[in-house]
């Protein structure tokens, strides 16, 4: 059987819209965090996984491996972790697999995003993931693909645009506890503020998108005879799961993300939960848009379907409640930022310092014994999802 | 906890030394078997689909195999040029994040005669010019009818067809 593998640090850089630092740098900053708190050495580190999203951010052909110096991967085994959006999530489960195999007793797991270097806007390295046979010609770009699913989802349970908005709402506000937030993300808004910002393309309005962000996350996983001997409080990987769906993203009812479910029902078999809305108690969710947390936590089994919404307006979501699952009790993409690769990790992380008690002012308010984090990417494809316990 | 990163501000990255590249890539990528049969079917106004006899469904985009099945498609078949919307959206940006007046409405529109879902992604035409006037004039599962370019300009693209309009029903 898989041996237990265990979180022994993790590191964050700020979460910034243009930042003076390369990817290297950044990567480094994090890595070096990561490897601080779990009190290693880098010639501990028996091999390094890299999530880092499209070439076509850096204009560096396989970016992984120019990266990976930052990393700490020098002369060591070295793997880059790439679905897209879902590459931050998908790191820790290709870390895990790694030492849960028995091949390492030591990794460490660094994402990192530089989007900024990309002119004149990131979106349009974007383009390149619609087919170029049917979909480019027609003068595509990144916002129909959620634009289009929201509006399915939206009219498959009848959910108020109001209700959305209370995502952004919910996670601007918790952004403002969270140390890394990207400045001028994070705030208290009003449904009101929300639906006044522009509509960029209905039904998605512009405080309903995460913005484009650099920044670098990691964490350090080892062995469990790695991990009791160098800390009396290790966190471990219960479960891991990750699901890809058909790239025909059109021939499917986009109201409901099937493959996010499978990805959460590998991870949750895994960790021998049965019953995830009694045995999860903290949830971060992927939400680069604020429907789509509420699309995830369904997929995740949290929710029924169509359910969300309705939890989400009797508080069940949020980061104080008693008796609900707070959800994105970060910010979130919505509320800290979204360097693609890097987010994901930084909702790992999240979960990781919630099951710590080591939160701050983002701590929930419920007992917390196990957590999960989920991303999301590729064509509305991926689902990328890791189960944490104390 | 010291958090590293040194954030600039749009001015202060004006003035950040700077090295900038210029990529320039082009390709050119044959549509392979069972689009190039799509495509010349578009350029003579024809829809045409691809049928798995295992799972029975009609699939558009056609493709050689089943994809779901994992085996070889069976059967070409014609379709109308007639469909249903199944989601649409209003976009007031292009891809630069340059916004536009006059929206560009996305659509997934399912074709008549193909199985459930099957979707392709087109843009709706004649719904209004404002976000007011598309939102009363489309919604989703209303019947729309493709617009196609003039027989003599099609090339054998899904652009040979500009955009799929409402059927007006005669009352």
């Amino acid at each position: 059987m898989a041996q237990k593998v265990a979180i022994l640090g993790a590191g964050l850089t700020k979460f910034m819209r243009r930042a003076k630092e390369t990817g290297k740098e950044l990567a480094f900053e994090a890595a070096r965090m990561a490897l601080e708190e779990a009190n290693m050495d880098i010639s501990e580190i028996d091999c390094v996984v890299m999530a880092t999203a499209p070439d076509m951010f850096d204009g560096v052909h396989m970016k992984g491996d120019w990266l990976s110096d930052g990393a700490g991967a020098k002369r060591k085994p070295y793997m880059r972790s790439y679905v897209g959006g879902g590459s931050g999530v998908f790191a820790i489960i290709h870390g895990w697999y790694l030492v849960a195999s028995g091949l390492f007793d030591t990794c460490l797991v660094v994402a990192e995003e530089k989007m900024s270097s990309c002119m004149p806007h990131p979106q349009g390295a974007f383009n390149a993931i619609y087919d170029q046979f049917l979909e480019r010609p027609l003068g595509v770009n990144l916002l129909w693909i959620f634009s289009l699913e929201m509006m399915r989802y939206m009219h498959v349970h009848k959910i108020s645009l109001e209700t959305i908005a209370l995502v952004s709402v919910k996670n601007k506000r918790n952004g403002l506890d969270h140390p890394c937030t990207q400045k001028g993300i994070a705030g208290e808004y009003t449904v009101k503020d929300i639906l006044n910002s522009e509509v960029i393309a209905y039904p998605v309005y512009r405080l309903m998108v995460s913005p484009v962000t650099d920044a670098a996350a990691a964490i350090v996983i080892t062995s469990e005879h790695e991990a009791k001997r160098r800390t009396d409080n290790p966190i471990w990987i219960e479960g891991v799961g990750w699901c890809l769906d058909t790239s025909y993203w059109t021939n499917r009812d986009l109201y409901y993300p099937k493959y996010v479910e499978y990805a959460a029902r590998m991870a949750y078999d895994m960790a021998g939960i049965k019953d995830p809305r009694k045995e999860i108690h903290v949830v971060e969710p992927y939400d680069p848009f604020a429907y789509k947390e509420l699309h995830h936590l369904e997929g995740l089994l949290l929710a029924d379907k169509g359910e969300a919404p309705k939890l989400l307006e009797k508080g069940f979501w949020d980061r104080d409640t008693k008796d609900g699952i707070p959800s994105c009790p970060s910010g979130g993409l919505l509320g800290v930022g979204n360097p693609i690769a890097a987010a994901g990790l930084m909702k790992v992380i999240e979960i990781y310092l919630q099951l710590k008690g080591e939160a701050g002012k983002r701590q929930v308010k419920r007992e917390v014994k196990r957590g999960l984090a989920q991303a999301w990417g590729d064509l509305m494809q991926v689902g990328t999802v890791v189960i944490l316990s104390k | 906890m010291k958090f590293e990163g040194i954030s600039l501000g749009l001015k202060e990255f004006e003035k950040e030394i700077k090295v900038e590249w210029k990529g320039k890539l082009e390709y050119e990528w044959d549509c392979g078997i069972a689009l190039s049969k799509f495509m010349e079917g578009l350029k003579h106004g024809k829809i045409l689909a691809r049928k798995c006899y295992a799972c029975g469904r009609i699939m558009i985009p056609p493709r050689m195999f089943c994809e779901r099945c994992f085996r070889p498609t069976d059967e070409w078949i014609e379709l109308g040029d007639e469909g249903e919307i199944l989601t649409f959206s209003v976009s007031f940006v292009n891809w630069d994040a340059s916004r536009r007046k006059k929206p560009e409405i996305p659509a997934v529109i399912r074709l008549l005669g193909t199985s459930e879902n099957m979707g392709i992604l087109h843009k709706l035409g004649e719904v209004g010019d404002t976000l007011e006037e598309v939102l009363k004039n489309v919604k989703i599962g209303m019947k729309v009818k493709a617009v196609w370019k003039k027989e003599k300009e099609r090339e054998g693209a899904i652009t040979d067809i500009l955009y799929f309009k409402p059927i007006k029903r005669r009352k």
